[in-house]
């Protein structure tokens, strides 16, 4: 009996192996039509975003420049300054950098890295290095001599700390500190601290975005959801249209209505709601980020929970209601409940959108408008410290994980329905 | 599938190459500023030297900066043959290998014989750029709102009780910082050195808070124009062409007030590792000689670089009785408070003061 159980047991293994191998070709068949997909994914996705990543703390500026000054530096105790060898090797290696062109081994390059540490390194590396070759034995006195800058530690400093490829110096300024001059890192001047305060401005605004879609959104969904057919297709053109519509369109249509002299204010002016003297202030600020956002979000937070709202049996609510519940009961302990996969869709839609959005803060936000992303821009397109940039994305990036990751916690993502 | 992924690349970059090469060989794209400048060197630069050679020029615009320069010559994929950059840019994108060294003695003479290194204003040409014009950075206001010849210098501008309504300026720590000082009452050729203490700075910041909750921050050159003809704002910094043009080409009632203006260059440059160099390089001499710039001058407010240039500065190009030279930054009746402003400071500082900047508007 156990033998022939046994027997059965090693043939089921058999007939499934069998099956595995019979099928095995079929399934990397269908496999290989996911292969553009993954390619797509790679070149487009994991290929930069790991760049940006690797950006954030890559950054070998000092090695490529003055390669041998970077292996003698080490050798320094960081007390008073550098031996002669160390100065040596950096006037040599600064006179043959001087000769190269290739962006990221120029002098130049060297220098604006070091500014970003001490503000007035750059012009005095690029003109030392055009004296460099110039300069002889003995080379501290010579560099000393040829600008009393150098005599600063805090620039040999800085050098030796980036002196090494791998550095945690754009995520340390990302976080609004800094090296004192012990090596420590430390929070930066107060009036030179920004970035700490607008990440959490951004995720307190995309907050507030969000919850005023969820105000807005809900009961017009619920509209679509128990109209006839045709009136709810007429209406759902509404929400779509300006869905299809540009975003550059819709912002600019929002600077027309709310600037000091636009529709809105002149409209309210007009009503005698204030004079003319006393325009309000509607765009350029946090006002105007706000409310062209909640605009332009709003489509994703109606589509999900109209998708959810129409699939409700209506005989539900009246069940609940037959046996006695109140109007507002029904509503809360049945159709709410049953809503809430939209509802969380739409949410986390309008959320991780808004956390990340761009161009609209950019045109209507003003000074204080302003979200994380603008900021990251401006290091990407300004100031050109890539680095600093990427780092600031990245923290962005884990944000949005961390904050997905405790809403799947509390939500469960296996309930989304984004329709 | 790594190998596959870069021959595949290769392969696809190589044919686009081949493709975009052959059949553009004497074509070059120019970047500029946009709007009435970019035309004004279209009609002065671009046409004629078309007409000339038979090559051809396609316009592009960009807001300036490096980026897009940045980005091209990293990767290896240099579309911009010619970029029209400020002063400052010039010189870090030279720094930073960016773009291809130019001497001055390829440049031809001036129309008056005079070599290129006599002709060009002192510092107009660089390592790696010729430059093309003066421009400045002024401020001006509407005349129907504040009436004509009623503000007086640049305090007004900081005044909010003289002159009550929004300011516009632009978005950076510069020229904002010397805008304030100067309006603090420090002299033009202090400015600098009073902005090397932190005292400095902290004045300069302390002047522009008294205005902060009133100014409406701009940042590409064409909107402080708009923000004046749409009442926006009552005064604003602005570029001086892009004021001039509203003024001679739209009839706006603008006027320039031209007490400590803050004047820069423009310059051409070649990025690294652009293509078709030799007609690039053609390109600059023909526009940077003594009749392309005085023609230049007649289509916006900007000055020519070369002395030799000035005795052909006519009239606007479709207004005959409207007289250029007196509207050019340079000009002796604008001249009188005025400011270059320093890039060697600047590249110093940019850095920390935008950073400070950026937390002060926060």
């Amino acid at each position: 009996m156990s033998d022939s159980k046994k027997q059965n047991k090693i043939d089921m293994r058999a007939l499934k192996e069998s099956h595995i191998k019979a099928t095995a070709l079929q399934k990397r068949r269908a496999l290989y039509l996911t292969l553009p997909l993954v390619f797509f994914l790679i070149v487009s996705f994991v290929i930069p975003i790991g760049q940006i990543l690797y950006r954030s703390i890559y950054n070998p500026v000092v090695g490529n420049v003055v390669p041998d000054f970077a292996i003698a530096i080490q050798q320094w105790d960081e007390q008073d300054l550098p031996s002669e060898e160390v100065f040596e090797a950096f006037v040599k290696d600064l006179a043959k950098a001087k000769k190269i062109r290739k962006i990221g081994r120029t002098v130049g390059n060297l220098a604006t890295r070091t500014n970003y540490d001490i503000p007035g390194a750059r012009s005095l590396f690029t003109s030392t290095a055009r004296k460099a070759a110039k300069i002889e034995a003995p080379y501290k006195e010579g560099l000393l001599k040829s600008n009393k800058k150098w005599k600063n530690p805090e620039i040999w400093k800085s050098l030796k700390r980036n002196s090494k490829d791998i550095t945690p110096a754009f995520y340390v300024a990302a976080l609004d500190h800094k090296y004192d001059s012990n090596g420590n890192i430390v929070p930066a001047d107060e009036m030179y601290q920004i970035y700490m305060s607008n990440f959490l401005k951004t995720i307190k605004l995309s907050a507030l975005i969000t919850f005023i879609c969820i105000i807005l959104a809900y009961p017009v969904a619920y509209v679509l959801s128990v109209l006839p057919l045709r009136q709810s297709n007429l209406l759902m053109i509404l929400v779509l249209l300006p869905f299809w519509t540009s975003l550059l369109v819709r912002t600019t249509a929002w600077i027309a209505l709310l600037q000091t002299e636009g529709v809105v204010n002149d409209i309210l002016v007009f009503l005698g709601v204030y004079t003319d003297g006393a325009r309000i202030q509607m765009i350029y600020n946090q006002t105007g980020t706000i409310v062209a956002m909640v605009h332009i979000l709003l489509p994703f937070m109606i589509l999900p929970l109209y998708s959810v709202m129409k699939t409700i049996n209506p005989s539900y609510m009246r069940a609940a209601v037959s046996m006695g519940a109140s109007n507002f009961r029904a509503l809360r302990k049945i159709y709410f409940p049953l809503t809430i996969p939209g509802l969380a869709a739409g949410t986390l839609l309008v959320f991780i959108l808004a956390i990340g959005y761009y161009i609209t803060p950019a045109l209507v936000g003003g000074e204080d408008g302003l979200l994380i992303s603008n900021l990251i821009a401006y290091h990407i397109q300004k100031s050109l410290n890539w680095s600093l940039g990427a780092a600031l994305a990245s923290i962005l990036l884990v944000t949005i994980l961390v904050l997905y990751w405790l809403y799947n916690k509390l939500i469960g993502i296996d309930k989304l329905k984004f329709g | 599938m790594k190998k596959i992924i870069t021959q595949t690349l290769i392969t696809s970059v190589l044919a686009a190459g081949i493709v975009s090469g052959s059949a553009q060989a004497a074509s070059i794209t120019a970047v500029s500023w946009g709007g009435a400048y970019t035309i004004s060197q279209v009609e002065a630069y671009h046409k004629p030297w078309m007409a000339a050679t038979g090559n051809k020029v396609v316009s592009e615009d960009y807001s300036g900066g490096l980026a897009e320069v940045k980005a091209q010559v990293e990767t290896g994929n240099v579309t911009w043959n010619l970029v029209d950059v400020e002063l400052s840019d010039a010189v870090r994108g030279c720094d930073e290998g960016l773009f291809m060294p130019i001497g001055i003695d390829m440049l031809p003479n001036g129309a008056d014989g005079s070599s290129a290194a006599d002709d060009f204003l002192p510092g107009t040409v660089t390592e790696c750029a010729v430059g093309n014009i003066v421009w400045s950075t002024i401020f001006a206001y509407d005349t129907s709102v504040l009436g004509k010849g009623n503000v007086d210098s640049l305090a007004d501008f900081f005044d909010l009780e003289k002159f009550p309504g929004k300011r516009g300026m632009r978005k950076g720590a510069k020229p904002n910082l010397e805008f304030a000082l100067m309006a603090d009452g420090v002299p033009a050729e202090y400015v600098y050195i009073v902005l090397s203490t932190d005292e400095g700075i902290q004045r300069a910041f302390d002047k522009l808070a008294t205005i902060k909750d009133s100014v409406v921050w701009w940042e590409a050159g064409a909107q402080p124009v708009q923000m004046l003809a749409d009442g926006e704002v009552v005064m604003t910094t602005a570029y001086n062409g892009r004021i001039f043009n509203a003024i001679a080409a739209e009839g706006k009632p603008f006027e320039i007030n031209w007490d400590g203006q803050i004047w820069d260059l423009d310059m051409w440059v070649i990025p690294t590792g652009a293509k078709n160099v030799d007609e690039s390089l053609d390109f600059i001499k023909y526009s940077t000689g003594t009749e392309a710039l005085a023609a230049q001058a007649s289509w916006i407010s900007y000055g020519p670089v070369r002395k030799s240039s000035a005795p052909f500065v006519g009239s606007y190009h479709n207004q005959p009785d409207l007289d250029m030279s007196i509207h050019m930054p340079t000009a002796p009746g604008n001249f009188g408070n005025a400011l270059q402003n320093n890039y060697m400071w600047w590249a110093d500082n940019s850095d920390q003061l935008n950073e400070r900047f950026n937390a002060w508007l926060n």
